[in-house]
């Protein structure tokens, strides 16, 4: 049991009942901007009919990784934003679901090389993602291990260990497909002692799996976190890393040989009338689900509240996102807001009547809650940043684009979802986040 | 409500474009005074902690609070004990209340004037920090210090310590205590001696304090009982004297969060180790508690010392340099004969060595890290 300390979880009102319906979505859309550095280039055009598993476009800056469509059906549109850059393909579903048939395989019988191509052919190999950046794996690399949250800490996310439940066989092949790409360690962090021995019992073929069991307050199903305690990531090394549904779709893909596109999705919010969990499919489109919202001035946001993405107008599912949240828009004033007690708010500070009950449920709104100011106060980072890491210097370094500094600080190591609390708790408001990505962004650049 | 309404309804003369454009800076401070405004997350995390800086900085002000009332109450009670004279609590009060307001009036008015102008310049919402500032200010001078010398003080602190570095929060040393010094050096008679701590005093009455007695030769027996100077019915400056509103405000300090307790905690051990060494060593024979009695230590240490801006930024940085500060405030006292109080001087010099410590810390985490790195590389060479 490997227990992290710093992190603070935020209770909210509406996490999900463990009770899972279907949800066949009309229209499923593939947006490159869910990956960092894709520049797409078309395969198909409008009217076209596809398969699961039909490419839809490749990427320009690595012509080897594909995206396929999750569903069959024909391409209803190709969205394009400024400077005709391709915003979504959107494809309307028939329903049907036929599939490409890659063809079902053993993956400990299978070379790497192998792997690798029948994962690239069916557009499964975008699930897997590497550090730093958190760019898509380049299947040129050999990366120094590969790592798989199992669970997911975040405000109402979904309960990774009932997501999974019957889904262990696609499970163990997932982790022996894995375990064929790196000379290192594959390792599979869980939070629950039940999940942990059921995937001892798998009886994996491959000898290079580490199970570990994390104990702890969000941050520490992130994968930065995991991954600080197990192997921290060096100065030029390379490491994958997925999530638990993820490692089902790349099991199922050798399994059944075809695509497996299926996504179960937490409904969470103060706002859903009744928050389940929905089987659905990558890139959904969710507006079927928002009778389920109780109100109209409401943020809808795929994936969590700390680090997902507003979707209010175009509705899709994000392409790594597994959890829907539906909170109340914070656009109102408060008369004295800085001194009132706030007990209905939420805050990390003892400042203030919601600090005495720090446990309780709450119904949260955008509201940032005060004005944006210098980086004043200090200290406060830290207790929510299980890192070996100088947090607000390394902000600073990054507002200031020192690349050096950077780098001497650690910024190999994070992503910008680690500071995600940090965000949250900062009385200056500052953007930390969005700096954060942008410092990384500049630095694949530059390094590439 | 109306309020809301009235605000709602004159905003558009304060936009851009508008006739009172030019005043657009003061009408958001009071909007924001009286309403958190309904901006919502546009990026980043969709949901915020409802702490502020205009809170943090708030409790810093409610803290000082009674500093802030036994100061008023003792410089009356200063002056009505050097003429001899039996007088009531309240006209103690209001004779103290007769001297502080005109201080505040001018703190307020020349500091928070210049951060609005600035402000309006810079095109930026007006900074709460000034209200932690120009609180603190009055509370570090002798009562009768003259109005136009306060004046000038604020508004050097204010342009040359805070506004040329880019603002609050961007400021090397501390503002207040950036005022006092500028006063200290610039008029010494003024502000120094054992005449000026009493307000209107009596010739014939001495008005020493604590450290002005020990400067000229006086023993620890010759001191106010402690107890006086744990509560404070003794001339200093306003705020300085009593101890157990000093700490009354620390406890709020540190129960809020708002201070660092690592700084508050390590200023009084460093006055302490050193304090002890020079007893031991027979350089000095005052005790070293005596140290947290006297003078503007504690005051230091509590709402000076733990200014986030101008203190060290790493939690071990912290220790470091409140344990400096209060080994440099005794070794000040001890040693030098020229000042009798050290605790001004030596913040001002840990707020410039601030940055030097913080940056050492983040040196060792920086070797340790490239020390992983060269390690990880001979692994993978093999």
């Amino acid at each position: 049991m490997i227990k992290v300390k710093k992190g603070i979880d935020i209770h909210l009102v509406g996490e999900a009942k463990k009770e899972l319906k279907n949800y066949e979505p009309k229209l499923c859309a593939v947006k490159p901007h869910d990956f960092i550095g894709v520049v797409p280039k078309l395969h198909v055009v409008e009217g076209d009919e596809v398969k699961v598993g039909t490419v839809l476009f490749h990427n320009k800056n690595n012509e080897s990784i594909f995206f396929t469509s999750p569903v069959s059906g024909t391409v209803k549109a190709v969205v394009r934003g400024e400077k005709r850059v391709i915003l979504q393909v959107v494809i309307e579903s028939d329903g049907k679901y036929e599939a490409i048939d890659f063809g079902k395989a053993d993956p400990s019988k299978l070379s790497r090389e192998q792997v690798i191509d029948k994962m690239i052919q069916s557009g499964t190999w975008t699930m897997l993602r590497q550090r730093p950046y958190s760019t898509i794996a380049n299947p040129q690399d050999k990366p120094k291990c590969i790592a798989v949250s199992m669970f997911d800490t975040a405000p109402m996310a979904p309960d990774n260990n009932f997501v999974i439940e019957n889904q262990y066989e696609a499970v163990k092949a997932g982790v022996e497909a894995l375990a064929k790409m790196t000379d290192g360690v594959v390792y599979l962090n869980v939070n629950s002692s039940a999940t942990a021995k059921k995937l001892a019992s798998l009886n994996f073929s491959a000898k290079n799996i580490s199970i570990n069991e994390f104990e702890g307050p969000h941050p520490t199903g992130n994968i930065s976190t995991q991954l600080n305690v197990l192997s921290p990531i060096n100065k030029g090394e390379v490491v994958w890393y997925c999530y638990a549904q993820n490692l089902v779709s790349i099991g199922n893909l050798f399994i059944n040989g075809t695509y497996d596109s299926r996504r179960t999705i937490a409904f969470t919010g103060s706002e859903v009338k009744d928050p389940v969990y929905y089987q659905t499919r990558i890139g959904a489109e969710l507006s079927g689900l928002y009778n389920n919202i109780s109100s109209d001035n409401v943020r809808i946001i795929s994936g969590n509240v700390l680090t997902g993405t507003k979707i209010n107008g175009d509705n899709f599912l994000g392409f790594y996102d597994s959890q829907v949240s539906v909170i109340p828009e914070g656009n109102h004033y408060q008369l004295f807001g800085w001194l009132a007690p706030n007990f209905k708010k939420f805050t990390s500070t003892n400042t203030m009547g919601a600090s005495l009950c720090k446990k309780s449920k709450k119904v949260l709104d955008t509201n940032l809650n005060g004005g944006v100011r210098p980086l004043i106060m200090t200290g406060n980072f830290e207790k929510v940043f299980p890192f070996d890491i100088y947090p607000m210097q390394l902000i600073k370094a990054c507002i200031i684009k020192d690349i050096d500094q950077m780098e001497e600080l650690g910024i190999y190591e994070i992503d910008a979802e680690d500071f995600a609390l940090c965000e949250v708790i900062d009385p200056s408001k500052t953007p930390i986040q969005q700096i954060v990505r942008e410092s990384l962004e500049m630095l694949r650049k530059e390094m590439n | 409500m109306g309020l809301r309404k009235f605000i709602d309804k004159i905003k558009p003369n304060f936009e851009e474009g508008g006739k009172l454009y030019c005043f657009h800076s003061f009408f958001d401070a009071m909007e924001t005074f009286f309403y958190v405004p309904n901006k919502v997350t546009l990026n980043g995390a969709h949901v915020r902690d409802a702490v502020d800086m205009k809170r943090n900085m708030i409790y810093v002000l409610i803290a000082l609070i009674p500093c802030f009332l036994f100061g008023t109450w003792n410089i009356g009670y200063q002056h009505f004990l050097s003429h001899a004279q039996e007088v009531t609590f309240w006209q103690t009060f209001g004779y103290g209340l007769l001297k502080v307001i005109p201080l505040y009036l001018v703190s307020y008015i020349v500091g928070l004037g210049i951060e609005i102008v600035f402000a309006q310049v810079r095109k930026e919402e007006v900074n709460e920090g000034y209200f932690v500032t120009g609180f603190l200010i009055p509370l570090i001078v002798p009562a009768d210090i003259p109005l136009w010398m306060l004046a000038l003080a604020v508004a050097f602190a204010v342009i040359i310590g805070k506004e040329v570095f880019g603002g609050s929060g961007m400021n090397i040393v501390n503002p207040a205590l950036l005022a006092r010094a500028f006063l200290f050096f610039s008029y010494p008679s003024q502000m120094s001696g054992d005449n000026i701590w009493i307000a209107e005093k009596a010739d014939a009455y001495s008005g020493a304090t604590p450290l002005g007695t020990l400067l000229n030769g006086g023993g620890v027996d010759q001191l106010p009982s402690m107890m006086e100077m744990f509560i404070g019915t003794i001339p200093g400056s306003v705020g300085e004297t009593s101890k157990i509103a000093i700490l009354i405000g620390a406890l709020f300090l540190l129960l809020t969060g708002v201070a660092s307790l690592r700084i508050m905690l390590s200023t009084f051990v460093g006055a302490a180790a050193l304090g002890l060494l020079f007893t031991a060593i027979g350089v000095s024979d005052i005790p070293f508690y005596y140290h947290y009695l006297m003078g503007g230590f504690m005051f230091g240490a509590v709402f000076m010392a733990t200014d986030p801006v101008t203190a060290a930024q790493t939690n071990k940085g912290k220790v470091i340099y409140g344990f400096l500060i209060g080994a440099m405030a005794v070794l000040i006292r001890v040693a030098n004969p020229g000042y009798p109080e050290g605790m001004m001087l030596a913040i001002l010099l840990l707020n410039v060595f601030a940055p030097l410590i913080d940056y050492c810390v983040v040196a060792m985490n920086i070797s340790k890290r490239k020390k992983r790195w060269a390690k990880a590389e001979e692994r993978s060479a093999k």
